[in-house]
């Protein structure tokens, strides 16, 4: 089935199974592989992206639900040569070893700071709570959360 | 596979007794889990998303309406959340933010799980569940409407289209036991409203969630009668010694909560 949706502020479509995500969409028919692909079930966090502005994990929707909607993956947050201000963090604070749940954490610190831009600590936690990270132990995801609030 | 899109109910009841084999999707938090894996692939999936009449909840006459597609995130919000305390509590320990921005009440009475976080704190409320069909709405109590583990009282031509309930009008409180705070199932939970009578339900703790009552002068003993109420089992969450062993420390604490 075909499905028509903006992604990134750009107005896409794209012919997808009835039953496949909108996760395999992006990755696989739209060319948007920022959004990994871990545990597609919705424990993980690292498909994380904003749909209609509301924190999903892409992996638990339906690609023909977000037919009409409006999709915001981790491409769609800076521009190559201008990341967005918590990639810069990221970076920054040093809060990346193997990256694959890089985007997810970004895409939920962006949401997080959007709602509460001076978080505390319990709420970092909380709003985080839904993305694994195996290599860190966090401690330096939350510095840049932290430098990113400033 | 088929997606059907309805944009009304009445297009959603009627697409769902031309095609009672189409699975309900909301959130995709239970459905989209087993379509991933490959656990099921239904003929038709009937995508509730853009149903406006499930959305959202209202008051009437006292009576507190939740739409089938309320979001554990929009229970956790104002003033529903101190209309409905319990069910608040236990929507903040689903999943994490992404799941709780997805998954909703409808989803959760339609799966129907022994561990479905909404299911205790909506039974001490005294919850019916409004089901929906052509054939025109029903209303069954949520204690006779989860029949065994995973199944429910629903037709295979209706859907669950709201819950009806009494916003708390004494102290009630959910609690949870996991080996961490998000993205847990329960190994076993509790609700409980401590008004002139007693009312707890558990989660995880037997095939359905289970009521129990009591006069409230008999606070002392109910730990003791919640535990033996429960029929717990052995599995990979926990064993069913240690379920029943929680639950009675879960009501000895949620007492001491609720009639402190």
């Amino acid at each position: 089935m075909k499905i028509e949706l903006t992604v990134n502020g750009e107005q896409r479509e794209a012919d997808v199974w009835e039953g496949e995500s909108l996760l395999f969409a992006l990755r696989e028919k739209l060319g948007l592989p920022g959004s990994k692909n871990a545990c597609e079930q919705g424990e993980c966090g690292s498909c994380s992206v904003l749909l209609d502005g509301t924190l999903v994990c892409a992996c638990l929707v339906l690609a023909a639900q977000a037919d009409g909607h409006d999709v915001v993956t981790v491409e769609g947050l800076g521009a190559t040569g201008e990341p967005h201000p918590v990639q810069e963090a990221f970076v920054e604070a040093g809060a990346v070893q193997c990256g694959f749940c890089t985007p997810g954490l970004v895409v939920a610190t962006v949401d997080l700071l959007a709602h509460s831009p001076q978080p505390s600590e319990d709420e970092i936690r909380e709003a985080l709570s839904g993305n694994l990270c195996r290599c860190t132990g966090y401690a330096k995801i939350f510095d840049a959360v932290r430098l990113a609030a400033q | 596979m088929e997606v059907l899109t309805p944009r009304s109910l009445d297009e959603a009841l009627r697409l769902k007794s031309e095609n009672p084999q189409a699975v309900p999707i909301a959130g995709g938090t239970d459905l989209m889990v087993a379509i991933n894996f490959d656990r099921i692939r239904p003929n038709a999936v009937l995508n509730l998303n853009e149903v406006p009449e499930l959305r959202g909840w209202s008051r009437a006459n006292g009576t507190l309406r939740l739409g089938a597609g309320l979001t554990y995130a929009e229970a956790m919000r104002e003033p529903l959340a101190g209309l409905l305390p319990a069910l608040a509590e236990a929507s903040r320990t689903v999943g994490s933010p992404q799941i709780r921005n997805r998954g909703t009440i409808g989803g959760n009475l339609g799966t129907s799980s022994p561990a479905g976080d909404a299911l205790p704190p909506l039974l001490v409320a005294g919850a019916d569940v409004v089901l929906a069909s052509v054939r025109g709405e029903r209303r069954v109590a949520l204690g006779e409407f989860v029949v065994g583990p995973k199944r429910n009282a629903l037709a295979e031509d209706e859907l669950v289209t709201a819950v009806e309930l009494e916003p708390a009008s004494a102290a009630e409180t959910f609690m949870k036991v996991g080996p961490r705070n998000a993205m847990v199932i329960a190994v076993v939970s509790l609700a409980l409203r401590a008004g002139e009578e007693l009312r707890a339900a558990f989660g995880s703790a037997g095939p359905v969630p289970i009521l129990v009552r009591a006069p409230r002068d008999d606070a002392d003993a109910f730990p003791e009668r919640v535990a033996e109420a429960a029929a717990p089992i052995d599995d990979v969450r926990g064993t069913a010694a240690y379920r029943r062993h929680a639950l009675r420390v879960l009501t000895r604490r949620a007492l001491d909560r609720c009639l402190a």
